[in-house]
């Protein structure tokens, strides 16, 4: 491999940390949200809403249903309203983070409902409102279940930013494809995909290793 | 029931009165709803006067609905449960004990009825008069309910800190009650590394964080070790004494009534069965269910005298008296006892215990007398004599 090829890669490397990065924030960030209000609102919930519950869900799974390259395609018009470019790292956030938010939001409803029933009978019957039991007992308990959900969201994000390397957003993917699916150049594609691996590697273990922290307390 | 209905009612009475009295001061408490950490509040029923903890439960029943169909877990509830007692709620799994307990600070509604708390009826209170009630009200579960993601410290201190309670207060208060459960060492302990009998102890501290005046215990002590049950019943005990709070508790134990408690409260199919002092309910039990779940502490005839026992008497039988002792007659005077019997008797069994100074349970006796003669002796015993049978004498 050519020293300019070298730095490509590292381009690219830093160019698919940004993409996926950015997305993850924006999904970690919309997603929490998205899944206590699934949570509390749902039949048996403590804000009971049982018609707005289902709507959303209907929306979250509109989103899940649509395979990724169908999305990033069809957000086209927004991602350009959004940044004014249907090219690069920034456009590639949109549909990233649109299509990982909804992923991240079920996985963590799956943790938040799965908290003890009996820990929010206490939290209500020491005098909490409902704030205080999202914030003190629903969030911190689930965290571990949350944390790992969010790992497989970024690992899921990371094969997905390829994708969007199809559509010109750069990357590690569109690096892949461009020269080793259309160009033969097996030496650039292993050494890509050697540094994928690396990557998802780095960003599973982490993320496990945090989750064996909260649960070994 | 007839014959419990009379004194529920009286009581009922006496604590409509008290909740009158209580009723202003109560009130001042909760236009006030953050928690007031004052030196005055630190202890004591003593201090706010002895009414303060009552509960009255009025014409309550509660009705599950679901899709599976309507549960009637609670019918045409009276009862007053008084300041500063220990009151037990016992009864078979399914007869309601959870769902009347879980009224008391409105986990559950009631489909009927009015609930009181020191005289203020609670279904009519808003959010903040419901969370300033909660604060008043003390919980501890069987399963503990403690949060794994918070140390010991910052699971008693949570009730303050949703309270608005400044942290240095938050930090007295929890060094305090952690002090009087005995877990002064286990500030920044998470709950995992906790036996279950620690994990219990901060549970309690937790409810006694906001200086309840009211405890509410639902089989606090079911998945404890018999001796960790008896280590928290002492300290139950000790903070009943101690903080003057009115315990209302329900298990599946008769030791653990008859350990602590000072009222009981015998639940069937969602309605009183029988309720009354402890001594009193235990020595004389009315109800089939009160005898049904009495029956594991009493024991049968021995099984070497149930076998050969007659009917009626024949030459040389020896008469198997039994002595019943319901907690009104006084303690069994042995020296009488064999007075009126004669010269030959035998202690075959004896059970008898003592509860609030009240001797109860039995005593069976071997004599040689004719059983007519026996009644006489049993006057003179105090206890109630019945006779159980005849068997060959030993010699
Ligand atoms: N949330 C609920 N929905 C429907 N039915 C319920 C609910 N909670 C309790 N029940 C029913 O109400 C009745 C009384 O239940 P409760 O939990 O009060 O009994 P309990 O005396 O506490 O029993 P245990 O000793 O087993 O705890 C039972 O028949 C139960 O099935
Ligand atoms: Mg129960």
């Amino acid at each position: 491999m050519s020293p300019a090829m070298i730095e490509r890669l590292i381009g690219a490397f830093f160019d698919t940390v940004a993409m996926v990065g950015f997305s993850a924030l924006i999904a970690l960030a919309a997603g929490i949200p998205l899944a206590v209000f699934l949570v509390v609102s749902a039949p048996g919930g403590f804000v009971e809403a049982p018609r707005l519950n289902r709507a959303v869900a209907s929306v979250i799974n509109g989103f899940r249903a649509t395979p990724f390259i169908v999305l990033l395609v069809a957000l086209l018009p927004f991602t350009r309203l959004l940044t004014g470019t249907t090219i690069g790292v920034w456009a590639a956030i949109v549909p990233l983070s649109i299509s990982a938010t909804p992923f991240f939001a079920r996985i963590a409803e799956v943790s938040l409902r799965e908290v003890d029933k009996g820990l929010i009978e206490a939290a209500e019957a020491m005098g909490c409102r409902r704030r205080h039991i999202v914030r003190h007992v629903l969030l911190p308990e689930a965290l571990p279940g949350i944390v790992g959900g969010f790992t497989i969201t970024v690992v899921t994000m990371i094969g997905a930013s390829a994708m969007a390397g199809a559509v010109g957003a750069g990357g590690l993917g569109d690096m892949a494809i461009r020269y080793g699916y259309q160009r033969f150049d097996t030496t650039v594609m292993i050494a890509v995909i050697v540094v994928l691996i690396a990557l998802v590697s780095l960003v599973q273990a982490t993320g496990d290793a945090i989750v064996r922290r909260l649960r070994n307390r | 029931m007839a014959a419990v209905s009379m004194p529920v009612a009286e009581r009922r009475g006496a604590a409509e009165a008290v909740a009158r009295r209580v009723s202003a001061p109560w009130t001042a408490a909760s236009a006030a709803p953050t928690v007031s950490l004052d030196e005055s509040q630190v202890d004591t029923g003593a201090e706010r006067g002895d009414a303060v903890g009552t509960v009255a439960f009025e014409g309550v029943g509660k009705v599950y609905r679901s899709a599976a169909g309507e549960v009637t877990a609670l019918e045409g509830i009276d009862l007053a449960i008084p300041a500063g007692r220990i009151f037990g709620i016992i009864g078979r799994s399914g007869a309601g004990k959870s769902s009347l307990l879980r009224t008391i600070n409105r986990l559950e509604q009631p489909t009927a009825g009015r609930v009181l708390v020191d005289g203020q009826d609670i279904a009519l209170l808003d959010t903040e008069g419901l969370v300033a009630l909660r604060r008043r009200i003390g919980m501890i579960f069987q399963h503990f309910n403690l949060l794994s993601a918070k140390s010991v410290r910052d699971n008693v201190g949570l009730p303050l800190l949703v309270a608005g309670v400044p942290r240095p207060r938050i930090r007295e208060r929890v060094d305090e009650v952690l002090d009087l459960v005995g877990l002064s060492d286990k500030h920044r302990t998470f709950p995992s590394r906790l036996s279950g009998g620690q994990k219990q102890r901060v549970g309690i501290a937790r409810a006694l964080v906001h200086h309840p005046e009211i405890l509410l215990c639902d089989e606090a002590t079911s998945a404890l070790d018999p001796e960790t049950t008896i280590s928290i019943l002492s300290l139950l005990r000790d903070i009943n004494r101690k903080l003057g709070l009115t315990i209302v508790l329900i298990t599946h134990e008769m030791s653990v009534i008859r350990e602590i408690c000072d009222d009981v409260l015998v639940l069937e199919s969602g309605r009183i069965a029988e309720t009354g002092p402890v001594w009193k309910v235990f020595g004389d039990p009315r109800h089939e269910a009160t005898r049904a779940l009495l029956s594991p502490l009493t024991r049968d005839l021995p099984e070497d005298i149930a076998d050969r026992l007659r009917a009626s008497p024949f030459p040389g039988s020896e008469t198997i008296l039994e002595l019943r002792y319901t907690g009104v007659d006084g303690d069994p005077d042995l020296g009488q006892l064999s007075t009126a019997l004669g010269s030959r008797v035998r202690l075959i069994s004896a059970a008898i215990d003592r509860i609030d100074g009240h001797a109860q349970g039995r005593l069976v006796l071997g004599v040689h007398l004719p059983p007519n003669k026996a009644k006489q002796a049993s006057c003179a015993s105090g206890g109630h004599l019945k006779v159980l049978g005849h068997v060959a004498g030993d010699d």
